[in-house]
């Protein structure tokens, strides 16, 4: 099938000039369908496009890659997390929210040194089920964090996102046992 | 997981995957253990590391095959430098080192690489070699095609030039991979555990694999061609990945190994974590070993093996309480007064009394039940609550539920029902069960090894197998209880206990300073 879009590629821009580019298009959209087959499977079907798309890895990726830049997408949440987690810390909360905020920290470096750490390299070793459960790990100390609050939390944007984030890359994994 | 579990000069030898950078899987080693009991151990140095390309990323899991002359060979998976899986051969530098310290890994590896038409990341868990009618061995490997499941067949006479079947020995589709497959013969005699060459007209062979998809670990018995390497189930719907579980709780990565010293098979299974990661690594270690089980064949079903704690777990028994005939009727809960909660063996045996007042219950729940031991139903659930405090708060219901009281005619299950194990909510909380064949003429019963957050629970002699983890936050150490309880709603329970303390195995480092 490929051979015969590449034949008709070059034929057609052999004679006219135009709209070669359709079939050549054929094989970027398939790339393009992988991302929209594998998010389709996904509680985020929307989100899940829009990391993959806004990864330059993702046009060359089988489903392992795609779930490995999901896994970055973790780490790079959880960093920014933390990050946000430090500064709440130095403005000195009252004992309540210091609590909570401590809490919270411990369970973002284990989505960090356990859940991302743990998922690359299942997914590079191909032992997809650890990867799984890191995802399924990290959606859980998200939840936690975010319940570890009497009050009102000033994390819930960033432990809903990493929530989302979490369950969309355990679906991806999913797709690979 | 388990790697090569073996006998050897009075010592039981334990492998394990291990990671001595952290409480997560990674960096994976063999960690080594040593017991004279299976139940005393003690930590040796790891014994192999990833060192060559070969399983640079990785030394999987494999198993130990004893050869007649006595030599101990190992195959294990190693994961590549290119993250390829691929068979390798190790063995120990010094056979007549009981210890089993050092190990080699032979210059030639890898000895088996993915076949054409294998993908390199579904090719893993080499098992214990069998001798075929040629007289060459055969090694089982799982992997899968599509999403079939399938041990391919590989035989050699050096175990290290091996060639492979053209037919598999078995596949099951819909499946998915198969990993830490198990292949064995047990004697429908029932009495005593196989040699792994065995085959004659009184054995029947188990098939076991661990389902990647699920994480279960699966089991069939049936018949073995030696003929043609291959085996077929005695019942094809309930065939491997589909059927009978070894274990319908928290277990995985089980394997089998055949101890010539008491000629027992002994079953290994690994209990991963169910609380956070968070949690994990604040207590600094992760994963359980369950106190290991004998294996036999059930010959009064006839459809199922038994497991059952080995016996050397009794040496752990300190002192104990009887409870005689005591009688809970429906919708209640009769504590029991022992010293401690958190470290004993139970035994109980369970007699029903049907009332004969008005029938109330409903008997359309036959299984564990949605809402588990809060479902009520006409003949259960009725049972223990282990790891439960004063107030329960806590608790985690053990139970069986019938259809009818006539024994013979019931459809039983057995379960746990961890949904009110805990008060923290980060932590899973299933519902676990299986159903339970009870014959006519049988005693209900069950024996429950509890150790503060691991719960085995055996019923019907070990027909049925559950293993649980629980993180209670009240009912620990001094504050956790034991109650009966019986939420069925139209029989009396009367139920029968030994339960004993059970003490610590002091799990510890080998005393090299000192003499042994």
């Amino acid at each position: 099938m490929k051979t015969l879009s590449l034949i008709f590629c070059t034929l057609v821009m052999a004679t006219i000039s135009m709209p070669a580019g359709t079939n050549c298009r054929v094989i970027q959209q398939n790339k393009a369908n992988l991302i929209e087959e594998t998010c389709e499977q996904t509680p985020h079907r929307d989100l899940c496009i829009q990391y993959l798309s806004s990864d330059p890895r993702s046009t060359d990726a089988d489903v392992t890659g795609l779930a490995l830049i999901m896994v970055k997408v973790i780490k790079t949440k959880a960093n920014k997390a933390l990050d946000k987690i430090h500064q709440l810390l130095q403005e000195s909360p009252e004992p309540g929210q210091k609590e909570a905020l401590s809490s919270c920290a411990d369970r973002y470096k284990a989505i960090l040194e356990a859940d991302v750490a743990v998922a690359i390299a299942a997914l590079q070793k191909g032992n997809p089920k650890f990867a799984e459960d890191g995802a399924n790990d990290a959606a859980i100390e998200a939840t936690s964090c975010e319940n570890s609050f009497s009050g009102k939390s000033p994390l819930t944007n960033e432990n809903n996102a990493m929530h989302d984030v979490a369950a969309t890359t355990g679906a991806i994994v999913r797709q690979l046992l | 997981m388990f790697v090569g579990p073996l006998y050897h000069m009075g010592w039981y030898h334990l492998f394990y995957q291990y990671n001595p950078d952290s409480a997560v899987w990674g960096n994976i080693t063999w960690g080594h253990a040593v017991s004279r009991d299976m139940i005393h151990w003690l930590y040796l140095p790891i014994a192999m590391v990833p060192s060559k390309w070969y399983d640079i990323n990785g030394v999987w899991t494999g198993s130990a095959t004893l050869l007649p002359d006595g030599k101990i060979l190992m195959l294990y998976t190693g994961d590549t430098n290119d993250f390829v899986q691929v068979q390798n051969l190790a063995y120990p530098t010094n056979l007549s080192d009981p210890l089993l310290l050092d190990w080699v890994k032979y210059v030639g590896n890898p000895i088996i690489v993915p076949p054409p038409g294998t993908h390199q990341k579904n090719f893993r868990d080499p098992t214990t070699g069998w001798i075929g009618l040629d007289g060459k061995w055969r090694v089982a490997i799982g992997s899968k095609k599509g999403k079939t499941g399938l041990s391919l067949v590989y035989k050699t006479i050096d175990f290290i030039n091996f060639e492979l079947n053209d037919h598999c020995l078995h596949a099951v589709p819909g499946t998915g991979m198969w990993e830490c497959v198990d292949f064995y013969p047990v004697s429908i005699n029932g009495s005593k555990g196989l040699d792994t060459s065995v085959n004659g007209p009184y054995v029947k062979h188990v098939l076991k694999a661990s389902m990647d998809d699920t994480r279960v670990d699966s089991y069939a018995l049936g018949t073995y061609f030696a003929e043609n390497d291959t085996w077929v189930p005695d019942n094809p719907l309930e065939d491997v990945g589909i059927g009978l579980l070894l274990d319908y709780g928290r277990y995985y990565a089980s394997k089998t190994f055949y101890d010539q010293e008491k000629e027992r098979r002994i079953l290994w299974g690994w209990v991963n974590e169910t609380d956070t990661e968070s949690d994990d690594l604040r207590k600094g270690w992760a994963s359980l070993q369950t106190i290991p089980r004998t294996v036999l064949f059930d010959d009064k079903t006839g459809t199922s093996l038994l497991l059952w704690p080995i016996e050397e777990v009794e040496s752990l028994r300190l002192s104990s309480d009887e409870f005689e005939g005591v009688v809970v009727k429906p919708g209640s809960v009769v504590p029991l007064n022992i010293t401690l909660a958190t470290q004993l063996d139970i035994f109980a045996e369970f007699e029903i009394e049907s009332l004969a007042s008005k029938n109330i219950g409903k008997n359309n729940i036959i299984d564990c039940g949605k809402i588990g031991a809060r479902d009520r139903s006409a003949f259960g659930p009725f049972g223990l609550l282990a790891i439960a405090d004063d107030s329960l708060s806590e608790q985690t219901p053990i139970y069986f539920r019938l259809s009818d009281t006539t024994l013979g005619n019931t459809t039983t299950f057995f379960c746990v029902d961890e949904r009110r194990s805990s008060k923290a909510s980060d932590v899973a909380k299933p519902i676990y069960g299986g159903k339970v064949p009870i014959l006519s003429g049988e005693k209900l019963s069950m024996r429950v090894l509890v150790d503060h957050s691991i719960i085995e629970s055996f019923a019907q002699g070990g027909r049925t197998v559950i293993t649980s983890r629980v993180y209670p936050t009240e009912a620990i150490y001094g504050a956790a209880r034991l109650f009966l309880f019986n939420n069925a709603t139209d029989i009396n329970i009367k139920i029968s206990l030994k339960i004993w303390q059970l003490n610590s195995a002091f799990i510890r480092p080998f005393p090299f300073d000192q003499s042994q």
